[in-house]
């Protein structure tokens, strides 16, 4: 059993107009010292996977099933409490933007103590010295002296900074990081992107990144896995999935992207359509409407949802298309057409 | 692209907006949001305006269609000066400037059907339209991909790629010259993007459109522009044409730039050399002396620090302000060897 099972994650949400299928049947696993990127548009659940991970749906009106097994240890069936003792110590949370999920009137510097404080029996002065140190290390300057401003006397990126130095101070395990640079620029998306790399492997702890640029997996993920309408559509090793991608979707997003790595296209690649409503799923497999080969399946497209099967590459891969055409679709269509780009 | 005049002539523009303190407003200071910046946009062509939070971008593009008076230097548009034009003798104007906003869900009235919103503009200017306006409406929603029987309904029934939609139909709808889009699709999905970016060319083609395109997102710049200008901190300090710009860029800040963007190539992230870039963009209240990049180059001398570089066109159209730029031309460099000798 790996460090990180998820195994057959549902998060539903009752409301009015019917179910908020989130997440529909997630499975995944995650080592130590493993990075993880969690690839889609928005609503695609991921960022209600990784709340779910954490135990924040629990208490509020959403339906969960299925397994999580942190450590040896299960979470969806665990109390609340139980899961709470783990929040900050055995895992931890970085979130997309941090000006709102600092607390305002607290100083930086409280904040983390606060943190550390609750799981260690320690004294304010140590806390304290110990949040200077976190600050130190990543990369705030002056932080014996920052550790008492507020978020507000913060740029972006040291805020990003001081979010990653409370989310780090317990040495959590297992790290979640949701679109931790999306709200930043590049240069300092850069330099997060970096420290976080170095943090990783300092602390050998696992990373789930969730994010929706494909660039951000690329830099810093061991294996990636692609969500679509809340379930997952294709997941396998990094190089695998940039380099032998199976999934319409895939290949729709790298189609997408204008590149700076290769020379400027006339035109860019789009998926028509967008993405689907989670109240209403488009029945059979969520992509059909939007994929350009919804007619190769013999019609088991809109009403049979496909396995996510492996492929003879080792990854797996949720499409009806018969896995030769697939490939080569992707030699003969695909990639020749992403190349050229 | 054309050698004839220019459709928009921008010369030593600046906005600085005042700082009050004290019981009388007396002004204590300045922030500098753009800071004496030329260029011309030619008909016909796009350039594209890249830089980081807080460089000005999206100030120069409201200068330059009067949403702001600037406070020195002046804007041309068609060879006529409009820098302190009144509201009223711009109102005529505003028919071949147009602006598309940055997030289609805050720059749509959520009371006024979609009808209401594209058909505005026609009844703002007193235009006569052949076979009435809905007709002229449905025509443009046609143009832009919505459904011309979607005229009745409201913005919340449509999704984020949709509703910028219908704010491109919005600044069509007058057949304006010239079109200044602030971050266009950079609240959108990826597969929505490029649908969008496809969209804004379609119609540069078609309607002979002019844009003026303002993006923190420097692939999406070099896919849409012809001519692309970089801004930090309320100069310009590099313009140049697409290709030389990314192949071979002068300034230290543009080089800094092009690599911190993540490549969606896992192999590429080993061999890649990256420039990185120290702290944050100082404050435009109190920007560095000089050249404002000194502080975070690793070119930086002396001169870097007393001397302010001017924008300085070199024969090749390249235009660069830097003491020491990088990929300098062969005749400098050849002058440098000779001066060996």
């Amino acid at each position: 059993m790996s460090f990180l099972d998820v195994k057959d994650l549902k998060i539903h949400f009752p409301t009015d107009d019917g179910v908020v299928k989130s997440v529909d049947g997630l499975t995944f696993g995650l080592e130590r010292g493993q990075t993880l990127g969690i690839v889609g548009e928005s609503g695609s659940g991921k960022s209600v996977t990784s709340l779910g991970i954490l135990g924040l749906h629990k208490g509020g009106r959403a339906k969960i099933s299925g397994e999580i097994w942190l450590d040896g240890e299960e979470l969806v069936s665990a109390p609340a409490e139980q899961v709470r003792g783990l929040r900050g110590k055995k895992m931890a949370m970085i979130f997309q933007d941090p000006l709102s999920s600092m607390h305002p009137y607290y100083t930086v510097g409280h904040q983390i103590i606060e943190a550390y404080r609750i799981h260690n029996a320690v004294s304010k002065q140590v806390a304290r010295k110990h949040a200077v140190d976190l600050l130190g290390r990543v990369g705030i300057p002056e932080p014996g002296k920052r550790v008492d401003s507020y978020p507000h006397e913060f740029s972006g990126g040291m805020r990003q900074r001081a979010m990653i130095a409370m989310a780090l101070s317990c040495d959590p395990e297992l790290l979640i990081a949701d679109e931790p640079t999306t709200a930043l620029d590049v240069t300092v998306q850069a330099q997060i992107l970096d420290l976080m790399r170095d943090l990783q492997r300092e602390f050998n702890s696992a990373l789930i990144i969730i994010t929706h640029d494909l660039g951000v997996v690329a830099e810093l993920a061991d294996d990636i896995l692609v969500m679509y309408g809340g379930k997952c559509v294709e997941y396998g090793k990094t190089d695998e999935i940039f380099y032998n991608p199976e999934h319409p979707y895939t290949w729709g997003l790298l189609g997408s992207m204008p590149r700076l790595d290769r020379e400027p296209t006339e035109r860019l690649l789009p998926i028509k359509g967008s993405p689907p409503s989670l109240i209403n799923v488009p029945p059979g497999c969520a992509f059909h409407p939007r994929c350009p080969y919804a007619d190769r399946t013999e019609g088991r497209a809109s009403t049979e949802v496909p396995d996510l099967a492996p492929t003879e590459r080792g990854h797996l891969v949720r499409c009806h298309m018969p896995r030769t055409e697939r490939r080569s679709l992707w030699e003969n269509e695909i990639k020749p057409v992403l190349e050229t780009q | 692209m054309s050698e004839n005049e220019p459709l928009l002539s921008v010369r030593n523009v600046e906005k600085h907006f005042p700082v009050t303190a004290g019981l009388f407003k007396k002004q204590v200071a300045a922030v500098k949001a753009v800071d004496g910046i030329s260029f011309d946009v030619f008909k016909g062509e796009t350039l594209g305006l890249v830089g980081e939070s807080g460089c000005g971008k999206s100030t120069t593009g409201r200068l330059v269609t009067r949403l702001l008076e600037p406070t020195g230097g002046s804007v041309e548009f068609e060879g006529r000066d409009i820098t302190h034009l009144s509201q009223g003798k711009l109102r005529p104007l505003r028919r071949d400037m147009q602006m598309i906003f940055q997030d289609p869900y805050s720059s749509l009235n959520p009371r006024h059907t979609v009808g209401a919103i594209v058909g505005a503009p026609f009844r703002i200017q007193g235009v006569r339209t052949e076979n009435g306006v809905k007709k002229a409406v449905q025509d443009i929603l046609a143009l832009v991909g919505l459904n011309p029987e979607h005229y009745n309904r409201y913005p919340h029934e449509f999704s984020g790629g949709q509703r910028q939609r219908i704010g491109i139909a919005r600044t069509l709808a007058l057949k304006p010259k010239l079109i200044i889009a602030d971050e266009p699709v950079s609240a959108l999905d990826v597969s929505i993007q490029a649908q969008v970016v496809n969209l804004l060319e379609d119609l540069q083609k078609e309607l002979d459109l002019t844009y003026v395109v303002i993006a923190h997102d420097l692939s999406v710049v070099r896919h849409i522009s012809d001519r692309v200008a970089v801004m930090y901190l309320g100069k310009i300090v590099e313009i140049a044409d697409r290709k030389r710009l990314y192949s071979s860029p002068m300034h230290p800040y543009t080089n800094a730039l092009l690599s911190a963007v993540p490549v969606p190539d896992p192999k590429a992230r080993k061999e890649r050399e990256r420039i990185r870039l120290k702290g944050d963009v100082p404050s435009p209240l109190n920007p560095p002396p000089a050249c404002r990049f000194h502080t975070r180059c690793w070119k930086a001398q002396e001169i870097c620090k007393t001397v302010e570089p001017p924008l300085e066109t070199l024969a090749s159209g390249h235009s660069v302000a830097c003491h020491f730029p990088e990929n300098a031309p062969v005749a400098a460099a050849t002058a440098g060897e000779a001066g060996k000798d």
